[in-house]
């Protein structure tokens, strides 16, 4: 774990570059990461999904798959891999400040 | 005064089976019903052998019932729901089961709807899955007049059931073309959404070092969005191809449907959320889940079943005495992975503790991480084991369902 400064204010974040915590997630903060992974603009429906993905996160303590973001979110797979190629679990949660879904066993 | 319970099982599986069973025996006067839509049990970790011609259906399907202790009532129907906040099960035939307490141990089913093209041209002549009988049966006609060309191995998303089968199926598909004398003319490719061989860094490492020293090509990252029969290619959401003569896909799993028409009781994949330690669900304190039907971040494996059974099965005697339930599963997972040539590996992990070398279950035992015959021998002989020892719902001498840390080359001490 180490600490970055992301638009302009230190956060935890471990070595891949996830937040360590939630709570000091920003819009900004959401829009310079996405930035940095190739994101310039973040979309009306880009925001629809990282605010899907936060609440899922707060209320259930992990973010979801995309599967289950294709079924519950209501943009398809498909969308959801135009809006944030290099899959969308990973690139969405990193965005949305959550940490890495937990994937699978 | 002596009451008597009512327990419902659903699903007449691995879990289920035991769980009847073990529960049979701890209460001699409740009334315990199992509920499948079928009477065919099948050995489901036989089903990587069947392609290859190593076993075959016939010898990996019994009845159901038969495995069932004397005064279980067995029922074979379709379950259309559970209506949790009633304490009651409304069955396929009409019928209506109340409970004291459920069992939800229905297992995964295979989802091959949910990928574009799977289920189109090519599906069972140039593209077939081993995850049933149906499915292996038919590759294995396959597989016998296929001399030369692209195989490729694709898991199209997690979870999946026993996830190292796919791997395991990789490595006899080389030995099975070698044997053959036509390996030089076969390509295998394993393409995978993980990004390595396996899920968990040591195992991923070794699986991964595996496949590469036998010739097979790894692909990681690989997200289908398209199965293309016709064309002979897997497409990728980010439109990477890769293309094949014969494909074997693992399609994306599901829990059973019943579990999307019960209020509350599943997750948007149809698998139901649980405490991790006493299994108990999410949905009512007096509904418990076993095996692949949950969503715990397990593998779906019949270890980690045979494992939390007893738990369960604790947890549910506390439940109905009005007791804590502190019976605890702390992730215990065991495979063997079938490596060809007469060998197999074995891993042995948890929650917290990955797969790593040393032997099992002590310093002087089975080799782990690491191929050898006595390890192929336990996998054979494992088969026995299921239906005599782990169905029945007996102890297995040395097996036990904590994790052992005795004989695991672990870098840390363990926490306590």
């Amino acid at each position: 774990m180490s600490t970055a400064t992301i638009a302009g204010v230190e956060v935890s974040v471990n070595d891949e570059g996830f937040l360590e915590d939630a709570n000091q997630w920003s819009r900004d903060i959401a829009t310079e990461i996405a930035r940095n992974e190739g994101i310039t603009e973040l979309t009306p429906q880009h925001w629809q999904v990282i605010e899907f993905m936060r609440a899922e996160y707060f209320e259930k303590g992990t973010g979801p798959t995309v599967r289950a973001l294709g079924k519950t979110s209501g943009v398809s797979v498909k969308e959801l891999y135009q809006l944030f190629p290099k899959g969308p679990a990973k690139l969405a949660a990193k965005i949305a400040g959550i940490p890495k879904p937990r994937g699978c066993i | 005064m002596s009451v008597t319970h009512r327990i419902v099982v659903l699903g007449g599986g691995t879990g289920g089976t035991l769980a009847a069973n073990r529960l049979r025996r701890a209460f001699a006067d409740a009334v315990i019903t199992v509920v499948d839509e079928d009477d065919r049990h099948v050995y489901q970790p036989g089903l990587l052998f069947v392609p290859f011609g190593l076993t075959h259906p016939e010898d990996i399907v019994r009845p159901r019932g038969r495995q069932l202790h004397a005064g279980i009532d067995f029922r074979v129907t379709g379950i259309e729901r559970v209506d949790v906040a009633e304490d009651r099960v409304h069955l396929g035939d009409g019928t209506v089961l109340d409970y004291d307490v459920l069992v939800v141990a229905t297992g995964a089913r295979l989802a091959p709807e949910e990928t574009e093209g799977l289920l189109g041209p090519g599906w069972m002549t140039d593209v077939f899955t081993f995850y049933d009988l149906v499915g292996a049966a038919a590759l294995e006609a396959r597989l016998a007049r296929f001399d030369a060309g692209r195989l490729v191995v694709n898991v199209v998303d997690m979870p999946i059931k026993c996830p190292v089968a796919p791997l395991e199926f990789c490595f006899l598909a080389d030995w099975y073309f070698h044997e053959r004398g036509v390996r030089d003319k076969v390509e295998i490719t394993y393409v995978t959404p993980l990004d390595g061989a396996f899920t968990k860094p040591t195992a991923s490492a070794a699986l991964g070092g595996m496949l590469a020293d036998r010739g097979i090509e790894l692909v990681t990252e690989f997200n289908t969005g398209e199965v293309d029969g016709a064309g002979g290619r897997l497409v990728g959401y980010d439109e990477r191809e890769v293309p094949f003569d014969l494909a074997v896909v693992i399609p994306v799993h599901s829990g059973a449907a019943y579990v999307g028409a019960s209020d509350g009781l599943g997750d948007a994949l149809d698998f139901v959320p649980a405490d991790p330690h006493t299994l108990q669900s999410g949905a009512k304190e007096n509904v418990f889940v076993l095996g692949d039907a949950s969503s715990l971040p397990v593998s779906k494996a019949g270890s980690v079943t045979h494992f939390q059974g007893e738990i369960l099965v604790e947890n549910v005697a506390r439940f109905l005495q009005g007791e804590p339930l502190d019976a605890s599963y702390d992730g215990h997972a065991n495979c063997f992975i079938e490596t060809g040539f007469h060998k197999a590996m074995l891993i042995d992990f948890n929650y917290e503790q990955e797969p790593v070398g040393g032997h099992f279950p002590s310093p002087v035992g089975a080799p782990l991480l690491k191929e050898s015959r006595l390890n192929h021998l336990g996998k054979l002989m494992f088969q026995w084991f299921y239906w005599h020892a782990l169905l029945p719902g007996r102890d297995i001498p040395g097996i036990t369902p904590d994790m052992p840390v005795a004989g695991k080359h672990v870098a840390t001490a363990p926490k306590d």
